[in-house]
C-alpha cells in the first residue's frame, strides 16, 4: 500500500514532530469527529504492480477487438492505422504530465503544438479561427449552439435530422440548462429538408442551422442550400464535419458555415471504448470573442523572441465567472497534441490519400453489399466513408450472429420521420464504415460472412 | 525516376530552419513551426496493402462536394517531425520533470503502471459501439470504477460520462433541476462561496440558475448567518469545495447541511480537493447529495497539457433514477449490460465518458486500495502543512491554522517593503527548477500564491520548494520583474497575444 508516497516511517515521525503532532490522525484535528470513517473505505487493499497488470490485463483479454472482431463499425469512431511515431511523440510524458499552460515560459512545448493544431483545424474547417479543443463532437455542437444563441440572442435551434444521435441527445441534455429550443429538420432520403420548418420561422426565427456533412447516414449534404435558408432568416450555419473528409471534400467554410464542429478523434487516437476523443471548433473571426475554451495566440516574450500563450482569456470561466459563455477549462490538450502529430505525419498528400482510401474501401464493400439479395440502400443520396443499408433481418441479430464470424457489422440504427435515432427496441438499418485499414480480403470475407447470415 | 536537376532544388541551411539540429532546445533560440519546417512534396505516411481498386476522386466524389487541390497541412520527413515535436518537449514543464505545486490542481505524480494500463489493445482497440456480450471487460471495468467511487465518496450510484470537472458540476447542476422539477418545484438560485473555482458560476449559470454568493467569514469558512439569511424557497442548492480553495475544512459543514436541506435544497460537492480526505471523511457523511470527482486530480490521470481529465457525478440514492444514461450494471450471474436510468436527464457525452482516463484510474485505485488511499490523504495533508510552517515570518499566512492539502501564502507585505508580488514570485520560482503555485486564486486573498505540494514528493523536494520561495522573497521586486531568465522565453507578453491576435500560423505576418 502507499506505493507513491515517498515518506519514509523516521521522516513521518520527523515532520509531525516539527508541526507539534504525534500522529498521522492528528492532522486532521479539523474534520469533526463525528464525520471521519473508523473503518477505513471500504474498499481492498492495494495490490503490488504486477498484480494489478495482471486485473487489468484480464478485463482487456474479455474485450473482442482487432484481428477477433473485424471493426466495420464507424458512427462517429473510427478505426484507423496510428503509427509508432505518433504514439511515441504523444506519449512523451513531458506532453502528457504537463498542467494546463498557465506558466507560458516553462509551457511553450504544448502552447506551441497547440499553435500548430489550431491552425490544421482552421484549415480543415476552412475558417480563420479554431480553439485548443473541447471534449468531443457532441460537447464542441453544444458549445456552437450556445455561441448562436448568444450572437443572435434567440433560442431556437434547427437541428438536421442527421445529427448523430448522440450529439442530439447531449444538445437535449444542456438545453434543459440553457432553454435553447432544438427543432428537427427532417432527412429525406438522407437529405436533410428544412422546408417544413419554414412555417415557424417568421414568428419564433432560428439562431442557427446545425446540420452535419457528411451526416450520420454517411452522406453529404447541400450545405450551400442550407446557407440559403439560414440567410433568409438572419440565423447562423453550423456545420458538423469530419475532417477526414477535408482531404478531398470541401470544407464547412467554402460552403459559407460560421462555425464547424467535429469529432477529431481519426487522427492518431484509438477507438478506445468512446474516449478520450476530441472536440474541434472553428470559426469566422468575428465570432472569436464568443469562442469557446481556450485559444493560443502567438506573442513575444520581454526579449522579442516569438512566444506563444493562451489568449483572449477574459472570455474565460476564471474571469468572467458566471457571465462567463463557456464553463469549459480542462479540454483535451494532449488529444489536440496527437492530432496535431498524427496529421503532420500525414501531411497533405497523406491527408488526401487517407479520404481517398476510405472513399475506395467504401465504394467497394457499398457495391458488394448491394449485390447480395435483399440488401438494399437504406437512402440514395451520396457517400463518402460510411453508408447505410437495409438488410431482411433485424440488424441487431445481423451485429450478434456477424459478430460469431468474427466481425463488427456496423451500427444499427432506426430512421423515423426522417429523424435518425438511437435504435433502442427496432432498426432499420445498419451504419457500416470502411477506414484504410480494411483489406479487399477482408471486405471480401465480410461480405460473404453477411450474405451466410442473413440467409 | 528522372529528376532534373535544378539550382533551385539544392539543398541550403537556410531558411525554412532547423531541421534536426538541437540548438533551440539546449539556447533561447525560436523552435520554427511544422508549416516552416515543410518542402513540398515531402512525406512521411504509409498505408497497407489493401488489394481495392484505385479510384480516382472524381470517379467517388461527385463534384458539387470535390475539392480540386489538396488541402495543405504540413509536409514534412518523419525524422523532421520526430525532432520537432521532441525539441517542443524540451520546451515544457511536467510533473515528471519536477515538483508542480498548483494549488487546487493536485499535480501528484503519475504512476507508469496507470500509462501502461490504459494503452492494452484489448481496451484501445474496443469499438464504443460494440455489442456488451464482447465487451464484458469494458463493461466491468466501468461498473467497478463507479462501485469504488462511490465507497470513496459515501454515495449511492455514479456515473462515469462527465469528460471533465466542469463537465461534471453542470451534470451535477442539471441533476439538481431534475431533481427539483420532479417534486414539482422551480427554484432560481444556486448559493456558492467567494472562493470558489470560477467554473463554478459559469457552470450555475448553464444550468439554468442565478449565481448567489456567501462571503467566506474570518475563519475563511462559509459564513453560517451569511449563508441562513440567503437561503430560501428560490434555492436550489449550495455548491460547496470542502477542503475549500483556502486548504480549510469547512468544520460546520454538518450545520451547513442541515440548513440547506431544511429549505429542501441540495448539496454538490465540488471535487477538486476530494485528495485531502481521501479514507479520512466521506462527502456522504458530510450530507453532501451530488459529487463530482476529479479523476485527472485525486486519482492520478495525468494532466496531458490541460486534459483529457475525467469528472465523475456520485449522488446518493434519491437522485440515482436521474443519472445519464446508459449506464453499467452488473447482474446476479456476474455479467454486465448497459441500462438507462427511468428519468435519466440524457447523455453528456457522445459516448461513455473518458474511457482511458478511467481505465487509468482504476489501475490507481487497485494499486492504492482502501490503505494506500488513506496514505495519500496524510502524506498530501503532512506537506501542505509542514511547507506552511517553514513560510510563517517569510510570507504572510493570512489563514494560519491547520490546513488540509493545500494552504493559501500571500506577498502583500512584501509587495509593500520590497515591491515584490505574487506574480513576480511564481516566475522566479521557475528560474528555481520548480513550477508555479497557482497566483491570484482565491480571489478573496491579495497576492495569493495558493500552494499544493502533493503527496508524492519527498520531504526533501518539500524542503527545497521551501528554501526557494525564502529565498526568493529575500529579493526585492524590480529584480524579480525580470525573471525568468533561464527558461526557453523570458516573461512573456499576454497584452500583446490579445491585442495584435495572431491565433493561427495562416494569420502570422509572414
Amino acid at each position: 500500500m502507499g506505493h507513491f508516497v515517498p515518506h519514509t516511517d523516521e521522516e513521518l515521525a520527523s515532520m509531525l514532530a516539527d508541526l507539534g503532532l504525534s500522529s498521522l490522525e492528528d492532522l486532521f484535528s479539523t474534520v469533526p469527529e463525528a464525520l471521519r470513517l473508523a473503518q477505513g473505505l471500504d474498499l481492498p487493499d492495494g495490490l503490488a504492480e504486477a498484480d494489478v497488470a495482471d486485473v487489468m490485463a484480464g478485463l482487456a483479454q474479455r474485450n473482442r477487438t482487432g484481428s477477433d472482431l473485424v471493426c466495420f463499425a464507424g458512427a462517429g469512431a473510427y478505426d484507423h492505422d496510428t503509427p509508432a511515431a505518433t504514439r511515441a511523440l504523444a506519449g512523451r510524458s513531458e506532453f502528457v504530465t504537463a498542467y494546463t499552460p498557465y506558466q507560458p515560459e516553462v509551457a511553450q512545448g504544448v502552447l506551441q503544438a497547440l499553435f500548430e493544431y489550431q491552425t490544421l483545424v482552421a484549415r480543415l474547417a476552412g475558417l480563420e479561427v479554431a480553439n485548443a479543443s473541447l471534449y468531443d463532437g457532441a460537447s464542441a455542437a453544444v458549445e456552437a449552439v450556445n455561441l448562436a444563441a448568444a450572437a443572435t440572442g434567440r433560442q431556437p435551434i434547427w437541428v438536421s435530422g442527421g445529427i448523430h444521435p448522440h450529439w442530439r441527445e447531449v444538445l437535449a441534455t444542456y438545453a434543459k440548462g440553457t432553454g435553447h429550443q432544438l427543432v428537427t429538420a427532417p432527412l429525406r432520403d438522407g437529405q436533410t429538408d428544412w422546408s417544413a420548418l419554414e412555417d415557424t420561422a417568421s414568428a419564433n426565427p432560428p439562431a442557427a442551422l446545425l446540420v452535419s456533412s457528411p451526416n450520420y447516414l454517411g452522406c453529404f449534404e447541400h450545405l450551400d442550400a442550407a446557407r440559403v435558408v439560414a440567410d433568409r432568416h438572419g440565423a447562423l450555419l453550423l456545420a458538423g464535419f469530419d475532417p477526414v473528409a477535408s482531404g478531398v471534400a470541401h470544407t464547412p467554410g467554402h460552403f459559407g458555415a460560421d462555425v464547424a464542429v467535429g469529432e477529431g478523434q481519426p487522427f492518431g487516437t484509438p477507438i478506445a471504448f468512446g474516449g478520450p476523443y476530441l472536440g474541434l471548433f472553428a470559426c469566422r473571426r468575428e465570432h472569436v470573442r464568443r469562442l469557446p475554451g481556450r485559444l493560443v495566440g502567438r506573442t513575444l516574450d520581454t526579449e522579442g523572441r516569438t512566444a506563444y500563450v493562451t489568449t483572449l482569456r477574459a472570455r474565460e470561466q476564471d474571469i468572467r465567472r458566471e457571465k462567463a459563455s463557456s464553463n469549459v477549462c480542462t479540454n483535451q490538450t494532449l488529444i489536440a497534441v496527437t492530432c496535431m502529430i498524427q496529421l503532420s505525419w500525414l501531411g497533405t498528400q497523406g491527408l488526401a490519400e487517407l479520404a481517398l482510401r476510405c472513399a475506395r474501401g467504401t465504394r467497394y464493400a457499398r457495391q458488394a453489399l448491394l449485390a447480395i439479395p435483399g440488401v438494399t440502400p437504406l437512402v440514395e443520396a451520396p457517400v463518402l466513408r460510411e453508408f447505410a443499408l437495409h438488410l431482411p433481418l433485424d440488424p441487431c441479430v445481423v451485429v450478434e450472429r456477424m459478430a460469431e464470424e468474427g466481425f463488427l457489422a456496423g451500427v444499427p440504427l432506426a430512421l423515423r420521420d426522417g429523424e435518425v435515432l438511437d435504435p433502442t427496441a427496432e432498426a432499420d438499418g445498419l451504419l457500416i464504415a470502411v477506414t484504410e485499414r480494411r483489406t479487399r480480403t477482408e471486405i471480401d470475407a465480410f461480405v460473404a460472412a453477411l450474405e451466410k447470415v442473413i440467409r | 525516376m528522372t529528376v532534373v536537376a535544378d539550382e533551385a532544388n539544392r539543398p541550403t541551411s537556410g531558411a525554412p530552419g532547423g531541421r534536426a539540429k538541437s540548438a533551440p532546445v539546449m539556447g533561447r533560440d525560436t523552435e520554427p513551426t511544422v508549416f516552416e519546417l515543410s518542402s513540398p512534396g515531402r512525406h512521411a505516411f504509409s498505408f497497407r496493402t489493401t488489394g481495392l481498386p484505385e479510384w480516382d476522386s472524381a470517379e467517388l466524389i461527385p463534384d458539387e462536394w470535390r475539392r480540386d487541390e489538396p488541402l495543405d497541412v504540413a509536409e514534412v520527413s518523419e525524422r523532421d517531425l520526430v525532432a520537432h515535436v521532441t525539441r517542443l518537449s524540451a520546451r515544457q514543464y511536467s510533473v515528471d520533470l519536477g515538483a508542480y505545486p498548483l494549488g487546487s490542481c493536485t499535480m501528484k505524480y503519475n504512476p507508469k503502471l496507470c500509462d501502461e494500463a490504459a494503452a492494452l489493445p484489448g481496451l484501445t482497440r474496443t469499438h464504443p459501439a460494440t455489442p456488451p456480450a464482447y465487451a464484458q471487460g469494458w463493461l466491468e471495468l466501468l461498473w467497478s470504477l463507479a462501485d469504488s467511487l462511490c465507497a470513496v465518496t459515501g454515495m449511492h450510484a455514479a456515473t462515469l460520462q462527465p469528460p471533465a470537472g466542469a463537465a461534471g458540476e453542470l451534470t451535477g447542476l442539471l441533476l439538481m433541476r431534475a431533481w427539483h422539477a420532479a417534486q414539482g418545484r422551480e427554484r432560481t438560485k444556486v448559493i456558492i462561496p467567494d472562493s470558489a473555482h470560477g467554473t463554478n458560476p459559469a457552470s450555475v449559470t448553464l444550468g439554468g440558475y442565478q449565481t448567489v454568493t456567501v462571503p467566506s467569514d474570518r475563519r475563511g469558512l462559509v459564513d453560517l448567518d451569511a449563508l441562513r439569511e440567503r437561503l430560501d424557497e428560490d434555492v436550489a442548492g449550495i455548491m460547496l469545495t470542502n477542503p475549500n480553495t483556502l486548504g480549510l475544512f469547512e468544520t460546520d459543514i454538518t450545520e451547513i447541511a442541515k440548513a440547506v436541506h431544511e429549505v429542501d435544497g441540495l448539496l454538490y460537492y465540488d471535487g477538486a480537493n476530494l485528495n485531502a480526505i481521501l479514507g479520512v471523511t466521506r462527502p456522504g457523511d458530510m450530507g453532501f447529495d451530488i459529487v463530482h470527482l476529479n479523476l485527472h486530480k485525486t486519482f492520478a490521470v495525468p494532466h496531458g497539457g490541460g486534459g483529457p481529465g475525467a469528472g465523475p457525478v456520485a449522488v446518493s440514492e434519491r437522485l440515482a433514477e436521474f443519472l445519464p444514461g446508459p449506464m453499467p450494471v452488473r447482474h446476479e450471474d456476474g455479467t454486465f449490460s448497459w441500462e438507462v436510468p427511468s428519468r435519466s436527464i440524457g447523455r453528456v457525452h457522445s459516448w461513455y465518458g473518458n474511457a482511458l482516463a478511467l481505465a487509468r484510474a482504476w489501475s490507481y485505485i487497485l494499486a492504492n486500495g482502501g490503505d494506500g488511499l488513506r496514505r495519500v490523504a496524510e502524506g498530501a495533508v503532512l506537506n501542505a502543512n509542514w511547507l506552511r510552517d517553514r513560510l510563517r515570518g517569510t510570507y504572510d499566512l493570512p489563514f494560519d491554522v491547520p490546513n488540509m492539502h493545500e494552504f493559501v501564502a500571500s506577498t502583500s507585505n512584501l509587495k509593500k517593503t520590497s515591491g515584490l508580488r505574487a506574480l513576480d514570485v511564481a516566475k522566479r520560482l521557475l528560474e528555481e527548477g520548480f513550477h508555479a503555485p497557482t497566483v491570484y486564486f482565491p480571489l478573496i486573498v491579495e497576492e495569493a500564491l495558493m500552494i499544493e505540494p502533493t503527496e508524492t514528493e519527498s520531504p526533501q523536494t518539500v524542503a527545497a520548494l521551501a528554501d526557494a520561495l525564502i529565498a526568493i522573497a529575500g529579493g526585492n521586486g524590480a529584480d524579480a520583474s525580470l525573471a525568468p531568465r533561464s527558461t526557453p522565453v523570458g516573461r512573456v507578453d499576454e497584452a500583446r497575444a490579445a491585442r495584435v491576435l495572431i491565433p493561427t500560423w495562416d494569420a502570422a505576418p509572414k
